[in-house]
Order: C-alpha cells, then structure tokens, then sequence
C-alpha cells in the first residue's frame, strides 16, 4: 500500500486541501453536499428567525389582520413589562437549579463515585451507581413533571404532604405549586436538579479517567487527604469538562420550558413565568404576535451572546495553559 | 485500523484502568463506608420518586385511597394501567413516538454524514462559519420557531401529521451531528481515501464504501442519542400535534395530567407505563449512551 500513497499531488496548504486528491469538480464538488442540509436549515430555522425579527417590529394580531408598523415599541415595552422581567430573574434562579448546583454535586458526586468507590469498592458497584444518577435525564421531561406534580398535589392526599403528616402526626396541606411563589418555585427547581444531576457525573467521571493513577498515588504517599488532592489534582485535570457541562445547561437553562410548562402553568399569578413560557403563552392567547415575537427574539439574542461569551473564554483558558 | 476514528471517542486511558483491582492489600477505612453509604443514599433519592410510582401503579383506586404512598399495595391491581391503556390510545402514542424518533434518528444521521463530509472531507471555505450555521439549529430556543413553522406546515397541510415534527427535528438533530462529525473527519486517514481515489472510486463512493463503514460506531452511538432526544421533545411536538390519533407519548400523559376528573392510580399507572419504554432502551443502549455522553464533550 504505502507505493499508492505517494502519488504526486499538487501542494495546497495542507491544512486547507481536501482530503480526497482532485479530479476534475475541484472543490465546488463538495458544496452539492450541502444541498439538502442548506435547504431544510434555511427553511426550519433561518426562515422563522427572520420572520420573527421582522415581526418585533410590528404590531400584529394574527391571522388575516393587517400588520402595523411599530418601530421600537415592542422591545421598549419589554423593559416595561413586569412579567417579562419576572420571567428573566427567574431564569437566574434557573440556573442555579440547572447549571451551579448539578454542576457542584456532579464533581462531589462524580470525585466520590470514582476516587473512592470505583477504587476502593469496584468498578462494577461504581457505573451501577452511575447509571442510577443518570437515569432522570433519559426521561422525557414532561413525564417527569408529571410525576413531580402527581408526588406534589395539595391538600391531604399529596404523596409529599401525607408523608410529612405522617412525620410530624400533624395533618399537613401544603399547596406546593399553587399556593405561593416561594414554594411553586423551589418545587420546579428540585425537579430540575433531579432532572439535571446525572449529566456531570457522568462526563466528569469520564474525564476523570484521564487523571495518571500515579499522580493520586505519589499525593497520597506525600500524605495528602482526600480533599487536598481532589483540590490539587482532580479539579485543574477536569476543567475543560466544566467549562463544557456549563455552556451546554446554562443555554438549556436559558431555554427552560417544560417543567414550567408542566408544574405551574407560570402561576401562581405568573410569578414562575420563565421567558420561555411567556413567549409561548404569548404566542398562543396573546393579542398582538409582534410582541410575542419580540420575546422569543430577545431570547435568542440572549442566548448567542451567552455562548460567545463562553467560547471565547474557553479559548483564553485553553490559550493560557499552552 | 478500521475502528481507529471510533476509539477516539471512548475516553482515552479508559482501556486499561481496571478500576479496585490495584489497592486491594490495604482495608477500607471507615470513612470510605461513610462515602459510600452517602453516595448510595443519593442514588436511592434519585430513584425514590420512580419507586413511588411502581408501588402505587398496582393498587386498585379504592385501595389507592384508603392507603399512605409509601405502603404496598393490598392486592395487586391492574385497573389503572387498563384504563390508561385503553382510555387513551397509547399503542397509536407509542407507534407515533416510535414512528417519529426512528425516522429523525436515521435522517439526521444521514443529514449530518453529508454536511460532515463537505466539511471534514472537503475542507470547503469558510467552514468554522458554515458549523456555526448549522449549529444555530442546536441554539435556537425553539419557541422562536414554532410561530413560523406552524403557519408554514398549516399551509403544507402537515399539521398534527408527523412529518412536521421529523422534518423539523431532522435539522435541529443533525446540528450536533454536524459539529462531531466534522470534527471527527478532519482527522481521518488520509491514506485511506488517497488509496480510493487512485482505485478509481468517486468522491460519493468513497463516501459511501468507506467513510461510512468506518465511523458506524459512531453512527450508531449518535442514533441512540437522537432517537432519545426527540422522543422527550415537547414544545414543539405540543403546537404541531393536535389530533388525538398524532399524539406521541409525553403528549398524552401531559393531556391527561390536565383533565380534571382522571383518577389519580389512571394517571400513576400512566406515568409508570409511559417510562418503561425509556427504561427498556435504557437498558439496552446504557453503554453506547454512556460512551457518547462524553463522545462532544471534550474535542
């Protein structure tokens, strides 16, 4: 074989020729191959994000009605709305739900899973426990909201309430997702930490495969504790993996539906309105579309600036360690 | 040789690292049984709400309600997974389900192989910008989508027809595709494809006859993915499905969720029904997940 592969070929920049030597076509060749993936991106995605851009400039009632021009009025009135704001501190609450604390127990979780049980217990014990956190995140959300909902119902007959009032042997009514803010709220983010948890374990457990095995043994020779060493070792071996689970969940969390959607319908009184849902609601019974569209276009923007701020920092850090 | 851009993405070091086999002389110190019982209570916390359902799924409604959730049931009773069954229509559900992640995960891997090849293969101009592109199909939120699209499928007389939802999620899948697949071509064996072409094969057969046979493990790992993630899709399917018969099966369990009068052992024994086939394709696929959850993650 290797007499074949020194046919002589024209010297491009190597980085930028084409991995198959040209015959005729040349490179243009390759762009038919974009032809189907072109034509259903611009339809399904590009199309609609024009329009909807387009439409935040309008006033618009739907249907057949005759669209009005309206300049900027939309996405003033956004700074304005109350609901709208409300959606936006809730995203923060979000992600902490979504992004800071899966992220935080996932490293305990995922250091303990491998350092201590996948070393000192066996392997096998540690990917069943594995598998065990990861099991939330292969279910569709919205049957796990309705099994949160089911496990959340008010007065007496809630598993949660009938278990506390088997606790305290008092009789325990709490309306979780109806009654107040502060109880709807926490009761959608414990679903979205359950939800949630088993992504970083598992992908921290994977990188932390590539930690030398010697480097934990010489620190624990030198009589470092387990801390000292997840300090010292673990965390700087790992943070690209971070830096990854952070993006991907906080663009998730960015655009958080359906465990609202399911658990609170946004109440009570709209104060659980993530953006998400406003736009959604907007959409669907609100009166003018153009501000609808206004919504989930400042959504957008919001989470393309979000991720090239944490990909240009990636790139700093990788940068820096070079 | 023919697995080589397949084993990248297993993490490396993972072949050798027979995990518990190398400390074995020394004894487990208290404070690892404190860890593990710790970490093994967290798993069972993690379970405990699908536990619930699985005890109270089998108890007939009166049984239901003269019982705390945490005690067994008295007989076992089928009442409320019958009426689930039946009640709703979940076999048509889950063919729609099955119907509708099968044909995204076969067309978006098709999808991503050909724009892969155009950007991994052929290195076109400007291909940082084209991944970009295509992977604005991955950022969008989708309720900047849905506006549009349903007026656009009204107008083709695909709504509540599955096509609306495996065309949108063909494009919306493959932007993940996309991204590893390039990523994964632009480092495969020159000599490979140098060797084709000098056999006289063209660019498509070498596409087909040899790109393709070797990144199958990889192929496979990201249909699992994509059949998962458009089965647990809703916002989308939620607008574009309407009729009863095209429902799939988050859709019916969030419809009955809302009526009023369900009874709630229809609704337990629902939700338990309506997570089993996850769990059977769990079971089956929990090394492929395993080895592509951390397939994107660190390139």
């Amino acid at each position: 074989m290797p007499s074949l592969t020194r046919t002589p070929r024209k010297q491009v920049h190597a980085h930028d020729a084409p991995r198959i030597p040209q015959r005729g076509g040349g490179r243009l060749g390759y762009w038919l191959y974009f032809i189907p993936g072109a034509i259903l991106v611009g339809v399904v995605i590009f199309y609609p994000i024009i329009r909807n851009l387009r439409l935040s400039f309008f006033h618009w009632r739907g249907g057949r009605a005759e669209e009005e021009f309206a300049g900027f009025d939309n996405w003033i009135a956004l700074f304005q709305d109350s609901e709208y704001l409300q959606s936006f501190q809730n995203i923060f609450l979000v992600i902490v739900a979504m992004v800071i604390v899966p992220t935080l127990l996932g490293l305990v979780v995922a250091a303990a899973l491998f350092d201590v049980v996948g070393r000192r217990f066996g392997g096998k014990l540690s990917s069943f426990l594995r598998a065990t956190f990861y099991l939330p995140q292969i279910l569709p959300i919205a049957v796990a909201g309705v099994m949160f909902s089911w496990i959340l119902k008010p007065n007496s007959d809630g598993v949660l309430n009938q278990f506390l009032s088997f606790l305290t042997g008092n009789e325990v009514a709490v309306n979780w997702l109806g009654g107040q803010y502060s109880t709807a709220i926490t009761s959608t983010m414990v679903l979205m930490i359950w939800i949630q948890i088993g992504y970083p374990v598992v992908i921290f457990m994977a990188a932390l495969q590539r930690v030398e095995p010697e480097l934990y043994e010489a620190s624990e020779l030198d009589g470092a504790n387990w801390f000292q060493r997840f300090r010292a070792i673990t965390l700087p071996m790992i943070r690209p993996e971070v830096f990854v689970v952070a993006l991907t969940t906080t663009i998730a969390a960015l655009k958080v539906f359906a465990p609202v959607f399911i658990l609170t319908m946004g109440g009570p009184s709209k104060s659980t309105y993530v953006p998400s849902f406003y736009a959604y609601q907007e959409f669907i019974r609100g009166t003018d579309k153009g501000y609808a569209a206004a919504i989930a276009s400042s959504i957008t923007i919001v989470v393309l600036i979000v991720s090239v701020i944490f990909i240009k920092a990636q790139h700093r850090a990788e940068r820096k360690d070079a | 040789m023919t697995t080589a851009p397949a084993t990248r993405l297993s993490p490396p070091g993972s072949k050798h690292r027979p995990a518990g086999t190398k400390h074995k002389k020394r004894g487990r110190t208290p404070s690892e049984w404190i860890v593990l019982v710790l970490i093994a209570l967290g798993a069972l916390i993690v379970v405990f709400p699908m536990l619930l359902l699985l005890i109270n799924a089998f108890k007939s409604p009166v049984d239901y309600a003269n019982s705390n959730p945490l005690e067994l049931p008295e007989a076992l009773s089928f009442d409320g997974i019958k009426a689930f069954w039946s009640g709703n229509n979940f076999p048509r559900a889950l063919w729609n389900s099955v119907f509708i992640s099968g044909m995204v995960a076969i067309l978006a891997v098709v999808l991503s192989v050909l724009n892969a090849f155009a950007i991994g293969i052929g290195r076109v101009k400007g291909r940082t910008w084209l991944i970009l592109v295509f992977l604005m199909a991955n950022l969008v939120p989708q309720e900047m989508l849905f506006d549009p699209l349903f007026k656009l499928y009204d107008d083709l007389g695909l709504l509540s027809n599955p096509w609306s939802v495996i065309i949108t999620f063909t494009v919306i899948q493959s932007a993940f595709g996309t991204y590893l697949l390039s990523s994964l071509l632009g480092t495969f064996p020159k000599e490979i494809l140098e060797a084709a072409a000098v056999d006289g094969a063209s660019r498509f057969r070498s596409l087909r006859s040899i790109i393709v046979p070797i990144l199958k493990p990889t192929l496979s790992v990201l249909m699992v993915f994509f059949f998962i993630w458009t089965w647990n899709e809703f916002l989308l399917p939620l607008a574009f499905l309407n009729t009863d018969d095209s429902l799939t099966v988050p859709l019916v369990l969030e419809q009955l969720n809302g009526e009023r009068q369900t009874d709630t052992t229809t609704l337990v024994a629902g939700t338990l029904i309506s997570i089993i086939p996850t769990i059977i394709f769990f079971l089956i696929f929990q090394r492929t997940l395993t080895r592509g959850i951390t397939a994107g993650a660190v390139k």
